[in-house]
């Protein structure tokens, strides 16, 4: 694949960060939060922050734009320069008149960065009305012209849009022009499209590539994603417990890494050639889905409404010991599925065979013995577990209610705790404990707990570190093998679901678009959405666990490493 | 938060799901003062027939309405009784209903709300009728019980319940709503658990730390309404004495002997202000937005 390989030692320094260090508010002996930083970056050039949660890269960018948490956060040490102008000792004046002007910055989430009661087109005018003298018509010209160059579709009315009316995509247009209006020199990017879907990922990727080539800003891209990074850093800087591990071009970094820290990261992030596909444990269907309907709303009290379809048509199954993955963007019906099949809500159509018997219309109360053979792991580990209840009590809920007794369901949590790797005495402890990654255990030994037939993990791993989430992967995998329970794996991130999945099944608007062997899916995708999918994802031509580009895959056509 | 280890929880704290009051937050001053004369007074309502010099009820017509003095402490009401002896017993009722109406609304208020939160068949009827109640107002109410079942200390207590539980209704019910949300009470209804027992076990602890904060304002404002319904002569009956009918009995002497509506009024206010404050550092202490994220 096509890695930059742009040299910028010509051009003039933006920003110079030389051993910064931040701590605590009042507590210089505590531990830094940030310790001896140093960072160049020029014009033109994209440099990229990446790191595991908690490793300091946010707290890097707040510092260069003077806006650390008052009280919380302080600079103990150190110098940021930012065209020769010093940070660190500058007045709350001054500042004011840099950011924007000098140095802009883009959040991760656009709805919560704009104002939601304000136009958006206002609020790109009010920064011109703060910085510039501009003249009411003046400033408008100027922001429906940063609003053409951002590639929004019909400027008039998006001016005169609230932030609630436009899509992910267009939000994050509207933050990149409002950036980017004063044409500043340093853009900071804090993971601007972590929250977005891949395919608008890829877009709004190109779009501040575009932007920073025609201004020729200097870039601070801040991302967890190897594959963001791969697709557009020129340099890339790991960070690791508030220090610069190592700082190198990205093709060094990528094929030749030299900390191990830097290793063990690109390592983690699994790759998007499918695993072999798994023979079924037995040939007997675990779980049957037919022509699962699920509506919204609708049904109105005097006047049938039409309601909203967010499952329609969906039928598949599971084999033991076999792994289906759903796949498919936000607002695809790949939640209301799996939400479906364990009637969190109740479907509005079609059957769900379990063990052999249709559970999709029991009451509740027949239901209550066919709870056991479906279990569920969630995607927030934080609010997954019940904060006031110890580990012990959480994973001995759901045998005692079928009639397990007391000291057998704790006999047998201590066994499963070992099953994934915690410490027994932990049992006596509470959620909160515990990290991200210890929380998603735990919630897959309660699940494991009721010795269910099929696990559903929706989006399991996706709020995890990419070596948290290899792990939680490889104890998924390890649990399946052991118990050769089915797997029911929802995700939106392609390379998850290819290092887990024997089966694909593509959803878009609620509907199945492409079902098929794992290998088939990915490599050769049939259906136009799902090969949009596919080369949406970022980074997918590299292999960065061997260091190298995917010189083997098919999908690889056309782009020589 | 490596400072706060499992061990410094008390059984409150986890009970309330308090796992951290805030690093530093300390009790100021005034919620401190408001503390003490808060179990000062509690203590001599409640400690008043071991020390008071007088039955509060005996009459004695050789002495009535005499000053402070030495046998008599504020002096004498116009029937003779010892004003001293009456004020301190008195607290003792009105300290009663206003604790007893706080716990009977928040117990009444949290089963149904709880039901409404939970069950969305439900909600919709529960909902107007607690909206229709609250269009009651409690003195009327009051007024019209005590009409109907004469003096006493339960209708005093149901009229004050009757419109304040749908307040704790609503309140149950928010917490209850954005609670049953949480992913793992999704994981309890799939690990089977019976819906009484995600209700007691998952949801209802979510609600105790705003419950505590509403019951100390429903208990203060209590405490107020019995005075005005015993002032206006619809409370208990004038033989208990309350702080209420003790200023409404003093009301027409109130120009020759204005310690009879002056020693009750300055406990009830004390006592008022005293809970209030306290309700209002509670709630502090227990919103979630002083509570740091751990993790």
């Amino acid at each position: 694949m096509q890695l930059s390989s742009r040299d910028f030692s010509n051009a003039h320094r933006v920003l110079k960060i030389r051993g910064l260090k931040v701590g605590l508010t009042g507590r210089p002996n505590a531990a830094a939060v940030l310790n001896g930083i140093d960072l160049d970056i020029r014009a033109g050039e994209t440099h990229c922050l990446v790191g595991e949660s908690g490793s300091g890269k946010s707290v890097t960018s707040l510092a260069v734009m003077g806006l650390l948490p008052k009280g919380a956060l302080e600079v103990q040490g150190g110098a940021i320069d930012v065209e020769g102008f010093e940070i660190t000792t500058a007045t709350h004046s001054q500042m004011r008149e840099l950011r924007a002007r000098r140095i802009a910055m883009i959040f991760q989430e656009p709805m919560t960065a704009l104002n939601p009661v304000l136009r958006v087109g206002e609020q790109i005018e009010e920064v011109l009305n703060m910085h510039t003298d501009l003249s009411q018509a003046e400033a408008k010209k100027r922001t429906l012209d940063i609003m053409e160059q951002v590639h929004l579709p019909d400027v008039e009315r998006i001016y005169k849009s609230y932030p609630h009316q436009l899509s992910g995509g267009q939000r994050q247009r509207i933050m990149i022009a409002m950036a980017l209006v004063l044409d500043p020199h340093l853009l900071i990017a804090d993971e601007p499209t972590t929250a977005l879907d891949v395919t608008t990922q890829l877009q709004i990727l190109k779009l501040i590539a575009e932007m920073q080539e025609r201004k020729g800003t200097a870039l601070l891209f801040i991302t967890h994603d190897m594959g963001v990074v791969a697709e557009i850093a020129d340099t890339v800087s790991v960070m690791q417990n508030g220090r610069i591990v190592e700082k190198a071009p990205i093709r060094e970094l990528l094929t030749d890494p030299k900390e191990d820290y830097t290793k063990k990261l690109l390592t983690a992030v699994p790759n998007l050639a499918p695993r072999p596909a798994r023979a079924p444990a037995s040939a007997k269907e675990v779980l049957e889905v037919q022509d699962l309907e699920m509506v919204y709303g609708g049904g109105g009290f005097l006047k049938r409404s039409g309601g909203v379809t967010a499952a329609q048509d969906v039928s598949f199954a599971i084999a033991p010991g076999r792994t289906l993955g759903i796949v498919g963007e936000s607002g695809s019906g790949k939640s209301t599925v799996a939400r479906c099949i364990i009637r969190l809500i109740d479907p509005t159509g079609g059957r769900v065979n379990v063990a052999g018997t249709d559970i999709s219309t029991l009451s509740r109360r027949q239901l209550q013995p066919h709870r056991k053979h479906l279990q569920i792991v969630f995607q927030d580990p934080y609010r997954s577990l019940n904060p006031r209840w110890t580990v012990a009590r959480s994973l001995c809920e759901g045998p005692i209610n079928f009639g397990t007794s007391k000291a057998e369901a704790m006999e047998h949590a201590a066994e499963l705790m070992e099953l994934v790797d915690l410490p027994r005495d932990a049992l006596k402890r509470y959620p909160h404990q515990f990290s991200g990654g210890q929380r998603q255990r735990i919630a897959i030994a309660r699940a494991v707990a009721m010795k269910p037939d099929l696990l559903i993990a929706d989006e399991a791993v996706s709020a995890l570190d990419v070596s948290v989430q290899a792990q939680v992967l490889d104890l998924l995998d390890d649990v399946q093998e052991r118990f050769g329970i089915a797997m029911l794996f929802i995700t939106h991130d392609l390379r998850v679901a290819a290092q887990i999945c024997d089966e694909v099944l593509v959803m878009q608007k609620g509907r199945v678009v492409e079902h098929g062997p794992a290998g088939d899916v990915l490599q050769n995708p049939h259906d136009p959405y799902t090969r949009n999918l596919i080369e949406a994802a970022p980074g997918r031509q590299w292999d960065f666990a061997n260091f190298r580009a995917l010189g083997t895959s098919p999908l690889n056509e056309g782009a020589p490493a | 938060m490596a400072e706060l280890s499992p061990s410094r929880h008390s059984a409150f704290q986890v009970l309330t799901g308090l796992f951290s009051l805030p690093a530093g937050a300390r009790v100021g001053a005034g919620p401190m003062i408001a503390a003490a004369i808060l179990v000062a007074i509690v203590l001599a309502s409640l400690l008043a027939p071991l020390y008071v010099p007088y039955d509060p009820l005996a009459m004695d017509s050789m002495s009535r309405l005499k000053p402070p003095s030495e046998m008599h402490l504020l002096g004498t009401d116009q029937y003779g009784r010892d004003t001293f002896s009456r004020v301190m017993t008195g607290g003792r009722v009105s300290l009663l209903i206003g604790v007893g109406a706080a716990l009977v609304s928040v117990v009444i208020g949290l089963v149904i709300g709880l039901v409404a939160g939970f069950f969305r068949a439900a909600d919709g009827i529960i909902m107007r009728i607690m909206d229709s109640l609250m269009a009651i107002p409690a003195i009327l109410l009051a007024i019209a019980l005590v009409a109907l079942n004469g003096p006493s200390l339960g209708s005093v207590i149901i009229a004050i319940t009757i419109p304040e539980v749908p307040r704790v209704v609503r309140l149950v019910r928010s917490v209850v709503l954005s609670a049953r949300e949480e992913p793992y009470v999704e994981a309890a209804i799939a690990l089977g658990s019976s819906m009484p027992k995600i209700l007691v076990q998952h949801l209802m602890p979510n609600t105790l730390a705003p419950l505590i904060v509403q019951g100390t304002y429903i208990c203060a404002s209590a405490i107020l309404i019995e005075a005005i319904l015993s002032f206006l002569g619809a409370g208990v009956s004038t033989e208990i004495p309350t702080w209420g009918n003790i200023m409404a009995e003093g009301r027409s002497y109130f120009q020759v002997k204005p310690g009879l509506i002056f020693w009750p009024g300055l406990l009830l206010s004390l006592c008022i202000l005293a809970i209030n404050l306290l309700g209002d550092t509670a709630r502090d202490l227990l919103d979630p937005r002083m509570k740091k994220r751990e993790g």
